[in-house]
């Protein structure tokens, strides 16, 4: 019972990355049509923002203090990042700790504009084009934003560590009446699944909630008739675009502690959560979340070392399996609507 | 009007067949005459010609033909470990193999069409690569990739005591030697394995011009229009797609193939989706659904990445030499993250301009230019030839 749950709770971690992914890929489908190669590296410039934050917070110059002596009795050269400088030491190594909470404020307004910017820049010319089309030139895309965050980052992972107070592990099981150190779950991928719940939920009050996302959700099922009736969806879809970059670029920043970000991540998520959205339906937004944290768990469950003693090297097709299962017999995928790139 | 993809097959494949074999010496001025890069062109040509039969005629967009490539690559060098060092078993098996693998995935995939079959294909590539790097390493040697050794049995062969490894060949013919000749003070390279190469890829272009000119290949084409109509006649297109990719899968095993017997050695990285998504590139680059197109491609990307991933900043300081100090630093500074390691980021540049303003690759771009130049020819005809009305 208590493996069960640590794995349960192993894959939501997984999970949540490949819901986030896969909603904000569902959003821009639903409400352009169009196959986005190019989500997997909006994830990975998410990353990147936490990484600029901490370069630009860590950024230092350096001073004479005449309070440190080296053992000549010499006054010592010290670094001290401006923060520290600006807001005094306590707190100015506090913003640096937490660099990456904070880099969630900083990435939102970047993420926006990126997806803004690339709507209005390239997207928005390829609604009339083929999928075939759309895929080539976001995967085209995908591959230059890989090239340009390699050739500043270099090809090495950077590590941006969570802050101090979340480093260290929770043990869920005595909150479960099990005993002590059965299950143990680092503090920070609870934070993970606890965020990336949050703005599932956000996302999905939003569109059902509000007036503006009543008109999107109308504009997914008929857009022409919303277009008639004098409402500029365009402008409304734009805008959604831009929420799905930064519901992914959010995910690339908070993803960064688990696991350092390196310039090829994106593409590493993109394939897995292609198949998520598959797997959960084209176009069905519940769906994609579903799947997501489906597919996490059951990738979890198929890493432990029973299963794999039985069926060795079941942990890495798993989720490519399942795809195909589900592709074959259920065409839809799990919520599917009908009509939905049937074509 | 002029078309690049109406010209005389006759002459098309005669015109072929004499730029590829005569490629060491034409390709020699431009840097790119030594064998191991000539290779490369044949094979990811090949490669290129096969994948194009599938997605050129049918329009389906594979994610995953690495994966062929792959299995192509290992059943050669399992044949030069167990069998022989001779190149024909190798290939043959090859061949099968990879024509089997495909039969299989084609068979699953192509239930689905468009994007799905795209995801498919991905999905199953991936499911090889993976399985390529972990399960199956008795098969693959996992990360080290299949090699050949001394202790391999190879027991068609004469017992090998030269203490070195053996070099694969055509009947006695050894693949990796090479005649040079200095003319002119240029060196011309001719390599067996090259023209071995180049007799398979003239071979393959030769196929895939039949298979363009059949009926078959015109029922593809229509697929290709209009698949719901093609049912509605009460067509079972099925067959014919699966033909299709079984058809570009061997292309591709073909090349894997001749990628083990240029350098016998088979690695799981030849079949991650980035292998696959590079032959994507070349066929639409090429222009996709053309002849010579995936060909040109192919040798467009092999050839700039051979010559883009040489050139570094030593080189751009001395090209831009005759710009004043600070320009010149500004001109190297920004040319810098094109060029070298930054090869990819050119490329993907390139390959979007091309998706956005020339969907028809290369060879559009060809047409359209041969195009202008006779439309202004007419012109300039009629306006001499009007005064005299």
């Amino acid at each position: 019972m208590d493996a069960i749950l640590l794995q349960i709770l192993n894959g939501l971690d997984k999970g949540s990355a490949y819901a986030l992914i896969a909603l904000g890929l569902t959003l821009i489908f639903g409400t352009l049509g169009v196959v986005n190669f190019a989500h997997g590296a909006v994830f990975m410039i998410g990353a990147f923002c936490a990484v600029t934050l901490q370069k630009l917070l860590k950024s230092y110059v350096v001073i004479v203090d005449p309070t440190k002596t080296d053992f000549l009795g010499n006054p010592l050269k010290v670094k001290v990042p401006y923060v520290e400088m600006w807001f005094g030491e306590a707190a100015g190594q506090a913003i640096i700790n937490w660099t990456v909470p904070l880099a969630i404020l900083f990435a939102i307004p970047i993420m926006l504009i990126v997806g803004y910017v690339m709507e209005r820049g390239l997207i928005k010319h390829f609604y009339k084009r083929p999928h075939a089309d759309q895929i080539l030139v976001t995967f085209g895309l995908a591959i230059v934003l890989q090239e340009i965050i390699k050739a500043f980052y270099g090809a090495n992972p950077i590590p941006t560590p969570a802050p101090d107070a979340f480093s260290g592990s929770f043990d869920f099981g005595v909150l479960l009446g099990f005993a002590e150190n059965t299950i143990i779950y680092p503090l920070w991928r609870l934070i993970y699944f606890l965020f990336s719940a949050l703005i599932i939920g956000m996302v999905f009050s939003f569109l059902q909630f509000t007036t503006f996302g009543m008109v999107v959700r109308a504009g997914m099922a008929d857009r022409e008739t919303v277009g008639l009736l004098g409402i500029n969806i365009d402008r409304r879809f734009t805008l959604m675009f831009g929420i799905a970059a930064a519901v992914a670029g959010l995910a690339g920043v908070m993803y960064t502690p688990i696991n350092p970000p390196n310039y090829h991540m994106g593409m590493d998520f993109l394939v897995l959560s292609f198949v998520v959205v598959v797997v959960g339906g084209m176009g069905s937004l519940p769906g994609a979340v579903l799947a997501g944290f489906l597919l996490g768990i059951l990738e979890s469950f198929a890493s432990m070392n029973e299963v794999k003693t039985i069926l060795p090297g079941i942990d890495q097709i798993i989720i490519y399996l399942v795809a195909i299962a589900v592709l074959l017999t259920r065409p839809r995928g799990l919520m599917g609507r009908a009509g939905m790139m049937e074509d | 009007m002029f078309d690049l993809g109406k010209v005389n097959d006759r002459y098309l494949m005669i015109f072929f067949s004499i730029m590829v074999l005569a490629g060491p010496i034409i390709l020699a001025p431009f840097g790119a005459g030594y064998p191991d890069l000539l290779q490369r062109f044949a094979i990811f040509g090949l490669f290129a010609i096969g994948f194009n039969i599938l997605f050129g005629l049918t329009g389906y967009l594979s994610f995953g033909h690495a994966a062929f490539l792959g299995v192509g690559s290992y059943a050669a060098v399992w044949v030069f470990k167990l069998l022989t060092m001779n190149v024909i078993p190798a290939l043959l098996l090859a061949v099968t193999v990879s024509g089997l693998f495909a039969l299989a995935i084609g068979y699953v995939s192509l239930r689905r069409s468009g994007i799905y079959f795209s995801i498919l294909t991905l999905a199953f590539a991936q499911m090889s690569y993976n399985l390529a790097y972990s399960v199956l390493t008795p098969i693959t040697n996992g990360e080290t990739g299949l090699q050949l050794t001394l202790e391999d049995p190879r027991i068609l062969d004469a017992a090998n005591d030269t203490g070195s490894l053996p070099s694969t060949n055509l009947f006695g013919l050894t693949m990796n030697s090479t005649a040079k000749f200095e003319i002119l003070g240029m060196t011309f390279q001719f390599n067996v394995g090259f023209y071995f190469c180049a007799l398979i890829l003239i071979l393959g272009f030769y196929l895939a011009l039949r298979i363009f000119r059949s009926p078959f290949g015109l029922m593809l084409r229509a697929v290709k229009t209009n698949q719901t109509r093609m049912n509605y006649t009460g067509l079972n297109t099925r067959p014919y797609t699966l033909a299709a990719f079984v058809i570009s899968g061997m292309y591709a095993g073909v090349a894997g193939g001749l990628m083990a017997i240029t350098d016998p050695l088979a690695g799981a990285e030849r079949m991650q989706w980035t292998a696959s998504g590079e032959v994507v590139l070349m066929t639409i680059l090429g222009g996709a659904g053309t002849l010579i197109g995936p060909v040109l491609g192919a040798g467009f990307i092999k050839y700039f990445e051979n010559i883009f991933s040489k050139i570094n900043d030593n080189v751009l300081h001395g090209w831009f030499a005759f710009l004043p100090d600070g320009l010149e630093d500004v001109v190297v500074g920004v040319l810098h993250f094109f060029v070298g390691k930054g090869w990819h980021l050119t490329l993907g540049i390139v390959f979007m301009l091309v998706v956005i303003f020339l969907p028809g690759g290369l060879i559009e771009g060809a047409n359209r230019i041969i195009r202008r130049v006779l439309a202004r020819k007419d012109k300039s005809n009629t306006t001499v030839s009007a005064p005299a009305e």
